[in-house]
């Protein structure tokens, strides 16, 4: 593989491991908001 | 310790808004802007050619991965401290924890694609690849432990703290015990390119925005962990009041 | 605290009787002896199936083996060191005593060290006849194997009693445990492969490291044991 392989290679990982976690933490977060908005109001 | 009832005391962000929307465009664009220089505006090195240019990713990675360290074990010590001692402190621990993990394993794979092209071979037993990974398994152990159910909440959040500066303590020992190895090694090794070698212009300049990038987008991310923890915690509380308040209606219901 | 020279001798004193509680539970039911060093042994043994016995290889790789098997050994020891508390109440009963937090680390971890230095004095013994070391700088070899043996002391201790109310404790505690000690394993093994086969004189910085290391994790046990010991299921 050629350098330009292995830049390839980094920053792709690099970008799917940070979008990636960034995208699961929103998707956790907008899951998380929708709970509390249906129990909280039971109170 | 407070529950989610009492909004006064539970903080339930760490930034204001507008202040974390600020932090993420800025972030977002600096990233853009990373990536340019990273992959196009800066030249190719003249010894490693552009296997240069994963530094770029690899040496904020590093950053970060010390810096979520420091503010894991910061606020485990505001955490233990009784005149500061309030849940936050706690969870932001845990939120830089995690985020720890991802930064550090990030460098050590990067570090390793680096080293592919440049040394010969995916790993080579350098003090900062060493080090790096040592405080990847610190972070690891630290989150395993964190994970673990406890029933008293304050006791755990407790041991978790002193967990966490009992690592941290270790770090500059871990640091300089393995840098000395590798030093003292280095007469029986071929000399290879030090993975932070002196470096100017526009090298140096795609350097540091990389790392305010970096910082930015952890301080970000930090944010949003936070908040999804204080939102995860304070379910499980309110669902656990649920159950129970079910149970004594049911048991009321039948008694009359 | 320690402002009463009476107290501080207390706390000797204490740590005193609970390491000789623990070394006499041990005297007893002979699990150090009868289980520990035999898994020790066997370690060795099985070093010499994976490397090759006759090409010198085992007496140039012999430090770092031997420290190996005793970091393997320490986990059990201080995995029992605290499973020795959960039977017929113990922790409760070393609580109303109402001993210093401080003096049951120092008692735990100084029996502890106790079983670990026997251990190693036979390891070593074995490593020595299986692999084929010499040894030239024995003094070099004693105060490495004591210095790393404390750091190694307190740094399970103070793990143990983290880990000690867990479910999770077996895998927990070497996931803790064996990073923190990472500086140990190197400072120890650099130190062997000086004092055995090369010149005993390079060793003592890595000597004076482990003696830092140690110094520092028995000043932090001594601290943080009670509160620890206090959440400990």
């Amino acid at each position: 593989m050629t350098d330009v392989g292995y830049v390839i290679a980094g920053w792709s990982i690099g970008g799917v491991v940070l979008g990636g976690y960034t995208l699961r933490l929103a998707r956790r977060l907008r899951r998380a908001e929708r709970a509390a908005a249906e129990t909280e109001p039971e109170r | 310790m407070s529950d989610g009832n009492d909004q006064t005391t539970v903080r339930d962000e760490l930034l204001a808004p507008v202040v974390r929307k600020v932090v993420g465009v800025t972030a977002a664009i600096s990233l853009v802007a990373l990536a340019l220089f990273g992959l196009w505006g800066a030249p190719p090195d003249a010894v490693q050619g552009d296997a240069q240019r994963v530094m770029y990713l690899h040496v904020p990675s590093a950053w970060l991965a010390y810096l979520a360290f420091f503010v894991t074990a910061a606020s485990s010590a505001l955490f233990l401290w009784k005149r500061t001692r309030a849940e936050v402190w706690d969870r932001l621990a845990g939120a830089s924890a995690e985020l720890g993990v991802m930064f550090t394993a990030l460098a050590l794979v990067l570090g390793s694609i680096w080293g592919r092209p440049v040394w010969g071979f995916w790993w080579a037993w350098d003090a900062r690849l060493v080090s790096t990974a040592l405080l990847f398994f610190l972070f690891l152990g630290y989150c395993a432990l964190r994970r673990v159910p406890a029933a008293d909440p304050v006791g755990a959040a407790k041991r978790n703290a002193i967990a966490a500066l009992i690592a941290f303590v270790d770090v500059p020992i871990v640091h300089f015990s393995v840098e000395w190895w590798r030093t003292l090694h280095q007469k029986a090794t071929v000399f290879s390119p030090e993975l932070n070698p002196q470096i100017h212009g526009v090298m140096a300049l795609t350097l540091w925005i990389g790392t305010i990038a970096f910082t930015l987008l952890y301080v970000y991310l930090l944010d949003r962990r936070y908040r999804l923890a204080v939102l995860e915690e304070g379910h499980a509380e309110r669902e656990l009041e649920h159950a129970i308040a079910e149970r004594v209606g049911a048991g009321r219901s039948v008694v009359a | 605290m320690s402002e009463h020279p009476e107290r501080t001798a207390n706390i000797w004193r204490e740590a005193a009787l609970v390491a000789g509680k623990d070394l006499r539970i041990e005297a007893r039911a002979r699990v150090a002896v009868g289980q520990i060093l035999p898994f020790g042994l066997i370690v060795i043994l099985l070093f010499a199936f994976a490397l090759d016995p006759d090409r010198g290889v085992l007496a140039r790789v012999a430090p770092g083996l031997f420290w190996v098997a005793v970091l393997l050994a320490m986990l059990l020891a201080v995995g029992r060191a605290f499973a020795i508390e959960t039977h017929h109440g113990a922790r409760d009963g070393l609580r109303m005593t109402g001993l210093d937090g401080g003096a049951i680390f120092l008692g735990k971890a100084a029996a502890i060290a106790v079983q670990l230095a026997l251990l190693e004095i036979v390891l070593g013994m074995g490593v020595i006849v299986l692999y084929g070391v010499d040894v030239h700088g024995i003094g070099v070899v004693l105060l490495t194997a004591a210095a790393a043996t404390i750091g190694l002391a307190a740094t399970g201790t103070l793990y143990g009693v983290l880990a000690a109310g867990l479910r999770m404790r077996e895998t927990l505690l070497p996931l803790l445990l064996l990073p923190v000690i990472a500086p140990v394993m190197l400072g120890a093994t650099r130190a062997f492969e000086d004092g055995l086969d090369g010149v005993p004189g390079d060793a003592w910085p890595w000597v004076g490291m482990l003696g830092v290391f140690a110094v520092i994790y028995t000043t932090i046990g001594v601290m943080a044991f009670g509160a620890l010991w206090e959440e400990a299921a």
